[in-house]
């Protein structure tokens, strides 16, 4: 076995998904690579590493933020969801999922975590959007498969169920 | 079998062109898929490259010690390392000398770099901060060399050489009639010049994967790809049979062809290979704008000679491509160029002259559409300047020159199924209604309409072939093995539903293994829209097989003739009643009959390729359609809104129609990015594009719903008469965003990206339409 060299050695605990997770985080590493190599929660992923794709998009107490910007010490003691967090204990997919399933929201599905967490944080404010508003909020989670329409149809129609 | 054109009739399906969710949606959407950069293994390594900074250079020193005494660092590997470093392309109907053309290239460059970008050394690690560190004391000192950084420039005489041999890689030529005779008759010619752009994928998954040696000393490389069959690639780098080498495709985030050559297996191999220990390389989205290889660059020259009444009499096309650094499918991806370049439309006469050559810049090749979409932008907007210099219909003109069955291409192939460009330039005209009006002063609308052809299925030269294997468990659910790599287009999906359909089994109860190169069988890449021609026929082939095997032992058994049972989901129906399939199959074992069967696909034959283009056949069959484009010009700014899209194409028949739209709305969306914002942006070799943040594919503020409009003619070649849908919806926005915006402005861009200065160009140029 060869020398492995720790700088910081400082943990962060964090409630992810609502499991409490305490792991080492060097003082520069991201949330996004503390949630993926340290905690082991995968679904958020690495798309650009500079916060343009939306691809890590996760939940910090509520609130959208990409993952891959923030540095998880930043983040000491929050809430973090991601996209697995939305399934329930049983596998059975949320409301918001569901109509992500019926309208095709996903071809790759490489993007859909990070859609799906935007769209979380638009429907938490009760409002209702109208398509254009929709795509407008969704401007900085990137897709290169669907052309983005079935992940709209996906987001109007939870919006109405919602209501 | 691989001629017949086969078709169903609709009411008697049951799942096939059913809008069903995919069956891996649901995991994708749990967030729980596992894509290659995922996964982990206990003791795993860090591998990383480390890659040219300058474009053109020979490598004077190259020294690793210091990188490897930085802690944490397991191994620093050269050129020197790698069992056999050197890779060759055979270029087909090329010839140097003596022989075929094989290019060559490096896995890691010991001697010159030709690109910026070009992997030099490889690190491994234990951790990420150890291979960053590391990977900054690599020393490489090198000794600049000129830089060329254009075709022409390549390709002129006494010009730097990029590779020892020259710099023409390959050359195409079409001569179908009288070209001069045709053009001294002509009523009028058209002449224009367009230049497509370098295009990045662009998916969101970028390069990744892990490797290891499982129990029996097999490699393992599990992969975002398009193609498993490159383990044959890395047993060879290796230095090992291919049998010991597997490569496993998980569900791919995204390909588009950028992952149809090789991008981190070999490095992956020789890091384990060199470690013996389970090793992960992911690369950044800088490496993968930088250095992966891009679409190509086209220069196009197109003179047109037709009649009074629209008819073209004959092209006269020349097409220059930049082939970057290395070879990698250029040849080929220009080939696609030259035998689609002059569109859908009968033409008596055609001289087409392609070229392609090395510069320093990154290497190009596969990406949607494969040469055969940039070609689009010339021959539609020729057709579209036909019509005004004319004052014909634009439909119109393209109606009297539309391809029908049996006509020949240029080529010579002749189109051995219906055709339904006229009823897609129908469909998306009447969807489109009135022209919308500008929403303000100092703005412009402009419509029109793009056409195009695209091939489906590998050229036939190729001698493509494709397997499944389908059997039932003693339960009555189905396994479906065929190592097609599932790029997100539902490729596995739809082999699922084939099965379900022929042999009425419920698709809850089927499970797809795909993407894996030892334990599946081999179906061929995820490329050139064919998988659901080459793996979909298997699949449909085995499904029968199977079918007919269960159906004839009930028959021996009951003495029912064959023709008079069916199966159902109820079970196998005979006159006598009802078997259930558990029972039947209780009894296919009892009476030593396979309850599994392999179909083989094998895909039409042709003529050999030589650089003289000629032959029956070069590619299964064509896809057809037409989209129309709505677009508001801002006339101070130059900015583009396109405020309409309708697509429409003749897909032979809709497997799923949900996933068929979502390739046309997807493609559509990716030409629109093409024809208005994305550019990889080179000078003098050196890649400017290093991130998303500079590299602008489309938001979904920037582009508006696409309407697409599916015709079925069941006139493909696929399963159930199915034509492939992958690529073709590519390559009309190029042409239909910028023939709306010289519709709106009155003079046409011609060099792509469009971008908000070129608009202001031509607003200068031209003659506005709505202005008051």
């Amino acid at each position: 076995m060869s020398t492995i060299e720790r700088r910081d050695l400082a943990t962060t605990t964090l409630t992810v998904n609502g499991r409490r997770v305490t792991r080492e985080a060097g003082g520069h590493m991201t949330l996004l690579r503390w949630l993926r190599d340290e905690a082991g929660v995968v679904d958020p992923k690495y798309g650009c590493g500079e916060g343009v794709c939306g691809a890590c998009t996760v939940l910090v107490d509520g609130e959208p933020a990409s993952a891959c910007i923030v540095l998880a010490a930043q983040c000491e003691g929050a809430e973090v969801t991601t996209a697995a967090g939305l399934t329930g204990d049983d596998g059975a997919l949320s409301s918001l999922q569901e109509s992500f399933h019926r309208h095709h929201a996903a071809q790759c599905g490489f993007c859909t975590p990070g859609m799906l967490m935007c769209a979380s944080a638009m429907l938490a404010d009760g409002r209702s959007r109208s398509r254009d508003e929709i795509r407008e909020e969704l401007h900085g989670n990137l897709c290169r498969c669907t052309g983005y329409q079935h992940i709209v149809d996906a987001i109007e129609d939870a919006q109405g169920a919602r209501r | 079998m691989s001629d017949e054109i086969r078709t169903s009739k609709l009411d008697e399906l049951r799942v096939v062109h059913q809008p069903l969710a995919r069956h891996d949606a649901a995991e994708k959407i749990a967030g729980s898929t596992r894509f290659a950069g995922d996964l982990a293994y206990t003791g795993m390594l860090h591998a990383r490259l480390v890659r040219s900074v300058v474009p053109s250079a020979r490598l004077t020193r190259r020294d690793v010690t210091a990188a490897r005494q930085v802690p944490g660092v397991v191994a620093v590997l050269l050129g020197e390392d790698v069992p056999n470093n050197e890779i060759s392309v055979d270029v087909p109907g090329q010839t140097i000398a003596v022989g075929a053309l094989k290019a060559r290239m490096q896995i890691l460059a010991t001697e010159r770099v030709r690109f910026h970008g070009e992997p030099i050394a490889l690190v491994i690690a234990e951790t990420e901060d150890a291979l960053a560190e590391a990977c900054e004391a690599v020393e490489v000192e090198l000794e600049e060399l000129p830089v060329i950084s254009e075709p022409a420039q390549a390709l002129a005489e006494g010009a730097f050489e990029v590779h020892e041999g020259g710099n023409l890689l390959a050359e195409w030529r079409i001569d179908r009639g009288d070209v001069d005779d045709a053009f001294a008759r002509a009523d009028l010619v058209i002449e224009g010049e367009y230049t497509t752009q370098f295009v990045d994928h662009a998916y969101l998954e970028p390069e990744a994967g892990v490797a290891w040696y499982d129990d029996d000393g097999v490699m393992n490389i599990r992969v975002a790809t398009q193609v498993v069959e490159h383990f044959r690639d890395v047993a060879k780098i290796l230095g090992v049979p291919d049998s010991k080498v597997r490569v496993i495709a998980p569900y791919v985030g995204g390909g588009f062809g950028g992952k149809e050559d090789m991008t981190v297996e070999p490095y992956l191999a020789l890091a384990v290979a060199h470690t013996r220990r389970p090793v992960r390389m992911q690369w950044t989205r800088n490496e993968s704008l930088l250095a992966r290889a891009k679409r190509h660059r086209n220069q196009m020259t197109y003179r047109t000679a037709a009649r009074e009444d629209g008819a073209i009499l004959a092209q006269d096309i020349t097409i220059v491509s930049d082939a970057g650094a290395y070879a990698y499918l250029s040849a080929l991806v220009l080939l696609y160029s030259s035998v689609h370049a002059c569109g859908p439309y009968r033409v008596g006469a055609a001289r087409i002259r392609a070229t392609t050559a090395y510069t320093n810049n990154p290497p190009t090749s596969a990406f949607r559409g494969f040469g055969g979409m940039q070609v689009v932008l010339g021959y539609e907007s020729q057709m579209d300047e036909l019509a005004k210099r004319l004052h014909l219909d634009p439909g119109e003109v393209r109606k009297r020159n539309a391809l029908r069955r049996g006509d020949r291409l240029p080529v010579g192939q002749e189109i051995i199924t219906e055709v339904q460009l006229a009823e897609t330039i129908d469909a998306v005209r009447e969807r489109a209604g009135e022209r919308p009006e500008p929403s303000g002063p100092r703005r412009a609308v402009g419509r029109a309409i793009a056409s195009n052809m695209q091939s489906y299925g590998r050229l036939v030269w190729l001698n493509d072939s494709a397997a499944a294997w389908i059997g039932f468990q003693m339960d009555g659910s189905l396994t479906v093995r065929c190592a097609v790599p599932d790029i997100g287009g539902g490729q596995a999906s739809s082999l699922a539903q084939i099965a379900s359909e022929v042999l009425a089994a419920d698709m809850d109860r089927i499970t797809v293994h795909f993407g894996d190169s030892a334990l599946n069988p081999l179906a061929g890449t995820t490329t050139a829209t064919r998988q659901l021609l080459m793996s979909g026929n298997a699949a449909y082939e085995a499904a029968v097989m199977l079918r007919d095997q269960i159906l004839g032992a009930v028959a021996d058994e009951t003495g029912h003739p064959l023709e008079s049972l069916a199966i159902t989901p109820e079970g196998i129906t005979s006159p006598g009643g009802v078997t259930s399939l558990t029972d039947a199959l209780h009894l296919c074992r009892r009476r030593n009959v396979p309850i599994e069967a392999l179909g083989t696909f094998f895909g039409p034959k042709g003529t050999e390729v030589t650089r003289d283009l000629e032959g029956d056949r070069l590619f299964p069959d064509f896809t057809f359609g037409t989209h129309l484009a709505d677009v508001e010009v801002d006339l101070d700014t130059g900015q583009v809104t396109v405020l309409r899209y309708i697509a429409s194409h003749d897909v032979g028949r809709a497997i799923n129609p949900l996933s068929v739209e979502g390739q046309i709305a997807g493609a559509a969306v990716q030409g629109i990015g093409q024809a208005l914002l994305e550019e990889i942006v080179m000078q003098d070799g050196v890649n400017l594009t290093g991130g998303f943040f500079q590299y602008l594919i489309p938001t979904a503020m920037d582009v508006p719903d696409i309407e697409t409009i599916v015709l079925e003619s069941g006139e493909g070649l696929g399963p159930f008469g199915a034509r492939g849908i992958g690529e073709p919806p590519i390559g009309p926005p190029l042409a239909a965003i910028s023939s709306a915006i010289a519709d709106a402005v009155g003079a046409r861009p011609t060099t792509l990206p469009i971008t908000p200065e070129r608009v202001l160009e031509c607003v200068e140029r031209g003659v506005i339409r709505d202005e008051p």
